[in-house]
């Protein structure tokens, strides 16, 4: 928190200065996270080792990583229409799911005994894409160099990325809770039809609220042709 | 501004397209869309006319005193055209001029010694290379085998065999006889596949039957939680019979089916169309993103809704196949790659267009077409189009690369959306060792693999051609980090040197 009120203007430079090493220590942890998942996650969250901003870089790479394989990956390896492809749609696919989870999660930590906020659930999430950025950026480079025959390597690295990010946020929230393993398993399960409840609500909410709108309207319609 | 300009394009357009449009106006029966083919994406992209009608052959144009009525099938040999006119109990024998005019040779009602000596609703015909022909006597339940002149030479009856329901009477619909006289036929309710005799008569078993394909909770779902009453309601668990049957000259059999759900047809669970070889199994080649099952997308809530149904297929002597749907009256024809090469067609009742085709055929690359309900038989000639596709296909089976990417590139000048011809010039590009040309054109067509093999040996030459500057480089990165470790530890110890003197 503190990193991310010494980068606005009103900071004084040395308050500035501190920030900005502050966050370029947090970037750099990281790295440290995804290596040593167990005792890196707990610090993340415990020691303040992690910040807001860091994980918010790590989240943007990520769409952003996400985009630039979809349009710079050799078509040997993507099946990617790319005439049909909205950037914004892209993204927007990603991120909501990523928030109506994060949200889930947070709201069914208190019913499980959770000790993480969801600060704290947001920024585990965040750091757990970092493997993603790594490997799949280096990739679409890689996917120009090799051909067709060599597709192998390409998807064995791909799916790794995917593995150790699923691989992490299990670390993640676990460690961010202060969860046992099985606890883990089953939380994330609930997490996902906490999400899909969410899901429901939203889709309720509006449909409900097109309705009501809808009344006022024609209400209105009706009340104008009785006066005039 | 933006909508200025929008105005201002579609005025241009509209000027450009002012001369052309007295050249559309002319209605030859050939609306805008009526060929295609599909994209990479599978979308629906227009192209020219790869065949056009020659003539439509009716009753009145061959002078029958009784029009056909409910024709069922064509079968062509050399310049002869057979036509099944089922519901007159008749065969009709034409056979067409060197001005490609059809004419009638004769009428086949009575064969000469055989009882019955007539037809009752004779449903396909075939002939050997020998010159007899068999004839698919439907509902006298026979298939009856006659030479040319008629004379009886013997008959193909419902097999008395275990094998075979005997409380189900043959009705044989269609057949083809293979180069040593063997009949396949199609039966009606006959669902164990083709029927098959040997050249003597004798019945010989099943090939090719369709499998049954349920899941493992439709299974469950029938065999537990429904009555006996709700089970007969239902769709039984029974392999479905085939639509109709053709040869090859190499013998194989091809065979459409219409029977299948609409989601089983991308993932190519449904084989709408098969070669069957002599164990009954399917051999069709699929290189193609999508399967050949005709058209991939149909609009909702129109009357022709639906996937494409073949309800009968002819294969070329290039071994291409073209198969034509009753559901929108339309001819798909398939490389022997399964590579769609054009589609045409509609329904209605203009030249060209069908209420309900039936049968197709061919003469060379010629098509005549069957409409069971119109009684008449419509002729398709090639276009400049159609032939050069067909041109571009010969030249590369027969070893003539070259010739075939310049025949390709033709047919480009004519459609520019033909992936076919892309591979084909790619193909022929890397032959000549033009792999950078030969990966573009790959890449427009999408192909990964020629893509892919075209790349390996274009990187190939990158790499000798440029294997000092590599080594160069990966020698640097090694050496220079050295160098500076190296300098740097000098200076410092020149440093540390330097302090030591001044602290003695």
């Amino acid at each position: 928190m503190n990193a991310a009120k010494s980068l606005t203007n009103g900071a004084s430079p040395a308050e500035r200065r501190a920030g900005w090493k502050r966050y370029k220590a947090s970037m750099r942890y990281g790295l440290y996270v995804i290596f040593h998942p167990f005792d890196g996650f707990w610090d993340l969250v415990h020691e303040q080792r992690g910040s807001l901003p860091a994980a918010h870089t790590y989240l943007f790479l990520f769409l952003l990583t996400y985009v630039l394989r979809l349009m710079l990956t050799n078509f040997q390896f993507i099946t990617a229409p790319i005439q049909y492809i909205n950037v914004y749609e892209q993204c927007g696919s990603l991120l909501f799911p990523f928030l109506v989870l994060c949200v889930s999660n947070w709201a069914l930590s208190t019913l499980f005994d959770g000790k993480g906020r969801f600060r704290d659930i947001y920024m585990a999430m965040c750091y757990a894409l970092v493997p993603y950025i790594l490997i799949q950026l280096p990739l679409i480079l890689v996917s120009n160099m090799i051909s067709f025959d060599e597709a192998a390597y390409y998807q064995v690295l791909g799916s790794v990325s995917v593995i150790w990010c699923v691989f992490l946020v299990f670390v993640g929230l676990m460690q961010v809770h202060d969860y046992t393993p099985g606890k883990t398993v089953i939380f994330l399960f609930f997490t996902v039809f906490g999400a899909l409840v969410i899901l429901f609500l939203i889709l309720v909410f509006f449909s409900l609220l097109s309705d009501a709108i809808g009344f006022f309207v024609s209400l209105y319609r009706e009340i104008a042709f009785r006066l005039y | 501004m933006k909508r200025t300009q929008r105005i201002l394009s579609f005025a241009l357009a509209a000027l450009l397209l002012l001369p052309m449009s007295a050249a559309l106006a002319v209605d030859d029966g050939f609306s805008a869309t009526y060929t295609y083919n599909y994209d990479y994406w599978g979308d629906l992209r227009e192209s020219p006319d790869a065949y056009r009608v020659d003539q439509v052959v009716y009753s009145r144009s061959l002078g029958l005193d009784v029009p056909m009525r409910k024709p069922q099938s064509l079968y062509a040999k050399g310049s002869d055209l057979y036509v099944c006119d089922t519901g007159n109990n008749r065969i009709l024998q034409l056979r067409r001029d060197a001005d490609k005019q059809f004419s009638l040779v004769r009428v086949i009602s009575e064969i000469n010694g055989a009882e019955p000596a007539t037809f009752n609703s004779p449903s396909d015909i075939a002939l050997d290379s020998a010159g007899n022909i068999y004839i698919c006597d439907t509902n006298n339940n026979r298939i009856v085998k006659v030479d040319k002149d008629l004379n009886y030479l013997q008959s193909f009856v419902k097999p008395l065999d275990s094998t075979f329901d005997q409380s189900l009477s043959f009705l044989p619909s269609r057949l083809v006889v293979d180069s040593v006289g063997r009949v396949f036929t199609l039966a009606t309710h006959v669902n164990k596949g083709l029927v098959k005799y040997e050249a003597n008569g004798e019945f010989t078993g099943f090939v090719g039957a369709n499998t049954v394909k349920y899941n493992l909770w439709e299974y469950i779902w029938k065999t537990f939680f429904t009555t006996k009453e709700q089970r007969d309601q239902q769709a039984a668990f029974v392999p479905t019979e085939y639509e109709n049957i053709c040869i090859d000259k190499e013998g194989f059999i091809y065979a459409t089916n219409i029977v299948f759900s609409e989601y089983d047809l991308m993932s190519d669970v449904a084989k709408p169309i098969r070669r069957l070889n002599s164990i009954g199994s399917d051999i069709l080649i699929k290189n193609d993103r999508y399967p050949p099952i005709g058209d991939l997308e149909w609009v909702e809530g129109t009357n022709d809704y639906g996937p494409s149904k073949f309800k009968d297929i002819t294969v070329l002597d290039n071994d291409i196949y073209i198969a034509v749907d009753r559901t929108r009256g339309r001819l798909f024809g398939y490389d022997p790659q399964g590579i769609m090469l054009w589609a045409f067609g509609t329904k209605g009742n203009s030249e060209g267009a069908f209420l309900s085709a039936i049968s197709i055929e061919h003469m060379g690359n010629d098509l005549m077409v069957l409409d069971e309900n119109e009684s008449s038989i419509t002729v398709f000639t090639p276009t400049e189009y159609g032939n050069l596709i067909y041109r571009a296909n010969d030249q590369y089976l027969k070893g003539d690369y070259d010739g075939s990417a310049d025949t390709w590139r033709e047919v480009l000048k004519l459609n520019a959306n033909y992936n076919s011809a892309f591979i084909g010039i790619g193909r022929a590009l890397m032959r000549q060792e033009a792999y950078g040309e030969a990966m573009e054109y790959f890449k427009m067509a999408h192909d990964r693999q020629n893509y892919g093999r075209a790349y390996r040996y274009y990187r190939k030459i990158l790499v000798e051609k440029n294997i000092g500057w590599i080594v160069a480089v990966v020698a640097a990165l090694l050496v220079i980090p050295l160098v500076i470790r190296k300098v740097k530890g000098v200076k410092e110890e020149v440093e540390a040197y330097e302090r030591r003197k001044v602290a003695h």
